[in-house]
């Protein structure tokens, strides 16, 4: 290549490259604060918890081999938590699959009585008062949503409230796959 | 750093001399915050960074070492949360891609610088010629001046 045609090649390319990350930045669907998972395709890692308010037998995982379930963490204090709920509402009116809830650095008499108010979605609740199950699962900013296959692998997170969009677009089609 | 409490199974003392360790500051300082994503665990007052730190004391006590630690915190919250990022194939362009923008800036100034200097030295080579034809032209017309000047009186 000679010179004359870099001239005009390497003003234009710098200009590409430029312009595919300003073009990308735009982009209205990406989150700068997302953080990709390193759990995904990985087994969700074990944990034994008591249910929210009970003292009774633990829960572990483990239980809920064989099916494909959604584990979601949440929390009282938890704002945008709030604006998913009618989401979990609707999936756990439609059966869609198995929702359990994880409470995360939670009171346990703040989170009953949050489930009492606006609905409970969650097979069972599970109690992380301390968030080290959290801190498993990588937890870093609530409500996070893990969809976790038969085999006990975590296949898909979401970080944020749930929309229907999400549902629709990612974690039906997924969850459908999955099932087969 | 906040005040966030120390891990409560850890004896206080202990605890409270792994914070003020020097070690623990330097691991502190080269992982980073997921809520504040530009702080440091060590600079960061979210809940999370607290809850982060009290889980490297933690792995601190349980004696294990830094890459151990980094590790850990690694395997559940990603590459993200470590300041200096690791050297492995994912993370080539990151760590070639200065030295290959450098190299290919070096390159084409090297190629232009020489093509000037080829230039430069073509253009004097040209001014010399020049001058040395003047100054024939010169002398030549000296000659046929004195000439004409002796025929024609």
């Amino acid at each position: 290549m000679n010179l004359r045609s870099l001239r005009y090649l390497i003003p234009a390319a710098l200009f590409a490259v430029i312009a595919a990350f300003l073009l990308l930045g735009l982009n209205p669907g990406r989150d700068p604060k997302e953080i990709p998972s390193p759990l995904i395709g990985k087994a969700a890692p074990g944990f034994e918890l008591p249910r929210l308010a009970q003292s009774d037998a633990l829960w572990t995982p483990a239980s809920m081999r064989g099916k494909v379930w959604l584990l979601n963490v949440w929390a009282s204090w938890c704002v945008p938590c709030l604006a998913e709920h009618p989401v979990l509402l609707q999936m756990s009116r439609e059966a869609t699959l198995p929702i359990v809830g994880l409470n995360y650095k939670d009171e346990p008499g703040a989170a009953t009585a949050w489930l009492a108010k606006h609905g409970n979605p969650f097979m069972d609740v599970l109690a992380d008062r301390n968030g080290r199950v959290g801190f498993d699962y990588g937890v870093y900013g609530v409500p996070e949503t893990f969809l976790i296959d038969r085999t006990g692998v975590i296949r898909f997170k979401h970080v944020g409230p749930l929309t229907p969009d999400v549902v629709q677009a990612r974690l039906l089609p997924m969850i459908r796959d999955l099932s087969k | 750093m906040s005040n966030t409490s120390l891990p409560p199974e850890l004896p206080a003392q202990q605890a409270e001399a792994l914070v003020r360790s020097e070690r623990f500051r330097q691991l502190a300082s080269e992982l980073r915050c997921l809520v504040c994503q530009n702080q440091t665990l060590a600079d960061s007052n979210a809940e999370l960074a607290g809850d982060l730190r009290n889980e490297v004391l933690r792995q601190m006590a349980a004696g294990k070492n830094d890459d151990q630690i980094k590790a850990h915190l690694v395997a559940r919250y990603g590459e993200f949360v470590l300041y200096r990022p690791t050297a492995s194939p994912h993370n080539l362009a990151l760590w070639a891609g200065p030295a290959v923008l450098a190299a290919t800036g070096g390159l084409i100034l090297w190629r232009l610088t020489r093509r000037r200097q080829a230039l430069a030295s073509v253009e004097m080579q040209h001014a010399q010629d020049e001058a040395a034809l003047n100054q024939r032209l010169d002398e030549l017309l000296n000659e046929s001046g004195g000439q004409k000047k002796q025929k024609r009186p």
